[in-house]
């Protein structure tokens, strides 16, 4: 049996507990306080405590989908990114690249979303960027 | 956050308005719990009677949308008995005459009018907030959801200053943020008029430096905010939309108005985790690793940037967000080629002068607190301590004048509709109502409604109540509660089955945009068989 405990951040609330997720053999078992962290000092509230809950849930989505006819299908990420892309490309040629809005998230990391910005302002050439901050 | 959370213990006094904190935020609430047990006077304003209320040293509950004339009043008596803070006032701040003149008008009695908090308390509240410095005051989204959403930021901001509370430790203003990474996707340039690091799209220096850096001349136009989104999408002048990890179909307010405005979109794309009320109108779903299954960083409430590590594999073919638009960007001839989430972090650290002197290796464990501009710099824990932001450095007083919200209870609708978490479950409830220990402790929705008003209405605790408004009608099974004020609902946002959004308010603040979700009229009555 392999057990790690590999340092995070709760990924509810704006408080950023420090916690621990649990792995045997490559599954995510549970999530403990981090004792040291600054933050929440080795206590976690009932969402914290049940973290990895949520990752294991069996109807996470597994692969990209394709709707056709009113039906999602499975595809591959390359007929996904293929279909998005051609499809972005020609709203961009038809209506100008402020006909595309892009929506980040407060849930993805600093990195992701630093990207997903760069993407609408360079690559689709938009400000139409903004998240749920007020919501 | 301007100031830590740790410091919360620091406090003298602890002034809690528009923030149901053991519930939405149970660790911050730690805090205060110790603040207190140092000895710290706790205040609680609220609308609703939230369990923070029952240790605070004076709690009250004013009317819904009335913070500004409460705050007012507030400090109306501590310029009246001459408690302000002189000296600070004069060194750091400016328009000090302004808000003296403006709150003059706002005594205690004209306030009670307004809030419904008697005149004896809001004088006992601006005496112990006044005389036991430093005082933190904390808030939520019980202040910022308003039409006058920043009216009521701006005075707080005021009270605060008025006794010399920023700037100083253990005091501050203190937003509580509700995602674990809004701070940090506010940082990174997630909104329509600025770059990373609140760097102006039309300001012609930093949009000549992003533009060098990125290889390509970028639009100087602001864009549209997602409350702007919907009517563009209505208009047919937004033709595509790409939604990361966001569920608007529930979080937005009129949910109504946005269904048919989203569904006259050519392409709807959405990354997500599970298949949401937003995903399963897509045309396009791209399935997101989780946070235990890549790394990167959040930032936090107070501005502290983390990292978090990778534990597991992705599920299926999920993949990590900063992957798929990679993915994206390469197909549509733009290449990024990162090897990890660390070198984004780097490219984006250069750009970004609060994140200048922040590294992975450096962030370790407990992670750095912005600004942080030198590789050598030990981070912030509180704001301005030489100096406010201002060109000249001082920091400006408001008068702000009271403003009834948007929509008030009338002959047709003649109650008050608040709405805000619970504390089993997180926004629109994607994560929590999968996990079988949350979903535990709360499976569905419900309406809080006054025993008094219940007995109005014929109501007794579990039947399913109507509840309509101007934009729609809802149903959900009643609970009876004292927490809220006789003539006042609360509906949790976590559940799809019973949408609060169906009869919120779209009544949007002028300048930050921010929906009207705390006050709407609705009215009620109880589903009868058919």
């Amino acid at each position: 049996m392999n057990c790690r405990i590999v340092p995070s951040i709760c990924s509810y609330c704006g408080t950023g507990c420090g916690v621990l997720f649990l792995v045997v053999d490559g599954r995510l078992m549970g999530t403990l306080p981090m004792k040291t962290h600054p933050v929440n000092e080795g206590k976690l509230c009932i969402k914290g405590w049940n973290l990895h809950e949520y990752v294991n849930s069996f109807i996470r989505l597994k692969s990209p989908l394709l709707k056709k006819d009113g039906r999602f299908r499975k595809c591959t990420w390359e007929e996904a990114i293929g279909f998005t892309a051609d499809r972005l490309r020609s709203i961009v040629r038809e209506h100008g690249p402020d006909s595309v809005g892009v929506l980040v998230s407060a849930k993805m990391s600093n990195e992701e979303n630093y990207l997903a910005q760069k993407f609408a302002r360079v690559v689709i050439g938009t400000n139409n960027v903004d998240h749920c901050a007020r919501l | 956050m301007t100031n830590s959370i740790a410091e919360i213990e620091d406090s003298r006094c602890i002034f809690v308005i528009g923030s149901n904190t053991t519930e939405c935020h149970p660790l911050i609430a730690r805090r205060i719990y110790r603040g207190k047990e140092k000895g710290a006077k706790l205040i609680v304003a609220d609308p609703r009677k939230i369990q923070l209320g029952r240790f605070a040293d004076i709690a009250v509950n004013h009317r819904l949308g009335s913070d500004v004339a409460l705050l007012n009043g507030i400090m109306h008596v501590i310029v009246k008995n001459g408690w302000q803070a002189k000296e600070f006032i004069e060194k750091r701040t400016e328009g000090y005459e302004e808000l003296e003149r403006t709150v003059s008008e706002y005594t205690p009695q004209r306030v009670s009018a307004i809030t419904g908090v008697d005149p004896g308390k809001i004088e006992r509240i601006a005496e112990l907030y006044a005389l036991n410095r430093p005082a933190s005051l904390l808030y939520a989204m019980g202040i910022t959801q308003h039409s006058t959403g920043v009216d009521n930021v701006k005075s707080c901001c005021n009270l605060a200053l008025l006794c010399g509370n920023l700037a100083v430790q253990g005091g501050g203003v203190n937003p509580l943020r509700g995602q674990n990474n809004v701070q940090g996707a506010c940082d990174m340039g997630g909104l329509p008029n600025v770059f990373p690091g609140y760097q102006s799209v039309n300001d012609p220096g930093s949009n000549e430096k992003f533009s060098k850096a990125w290889g390509r001349k970028l639009s100087d136009r602001v864009g549209y905010t997602i409350t702007e989104m919907v009517p563009a999408m209505e208009e047919g002048r937004l033709k595509a939309l790409y939604v990361i990890g966001e569920n608007p179909k529930l979080s937005d307010p009129d949910w109504k108005h946005l269904d048919a405005a989203i569904r006259r979109l050519d392409l709807l794309v959405v990354q997500e985790l599970f298949l949401s009320e937003t995903a399963q109108i897509a045309d396009v779903v791209f399935p997101a690793a989780s946070v235990a299954e890549r790394e990167g960083t959040f930032t936090n409430s107070e501005r502290r940037c983390m990292r978090f590590r990778k534990a597991v594999e992705p599920m299926g073919n999920a993949l990590p967000d900063w992957e798929i638009i990679m993915k994206l960007s390469n197909a549509m001839g733009y290449p990024m080629s990162y090897e990890s989430a660390k070198a984004v972090f780097n490219e984006m650290s250069a750009l970004t002068p609060s994140y200048a002197g922040m590294s992975y290796e450096r962030l370790g464990l407990d992670g750095l607190t912005w600004p942080c501009p030198e590789p050598s710099h030990p981070g912030t824990p509180y704001l301005y301590k030489e100096r406010f932001l201002r060109v000249n450095g001082k920091a400006k007083f408001h008068g702000i004048a009271y403003l009834d919200p948007a929509e008030l209870p009338d002959e047709e609708y003649p109650y008050f509709l608040t709405t805000g978490r619970m504390f089993a479950h997180y926004h629109t409830g994607t994560m929590t109502r999968v996990s079988p220990h949350l979903d535990a402790e709360q499976v569905g929705g419900y309406v809080e409604i006054h025993p008094a008003d219940a007995r109005d209405l014929n109501i007794t605790e579990g039947d399913i109540v109507v509840l309509s408004s101007r934009r729609g009608r809802m149903e959900a099974p009643a609970r009876l509660t004292h927490t809220v004020e006789p003539g006042v609902f609360f509906l949790p946002i976590h559940f799809g089955e019973n949408p609060a959004n169906v009869l919120t308010n779209p009544a949007f603040d002028p300048i930050a945009k921010i929906p009207e979700f705390k006050v709407s009229a609705v009215k009620a009555e109880k589903l009868r068989e058919p």
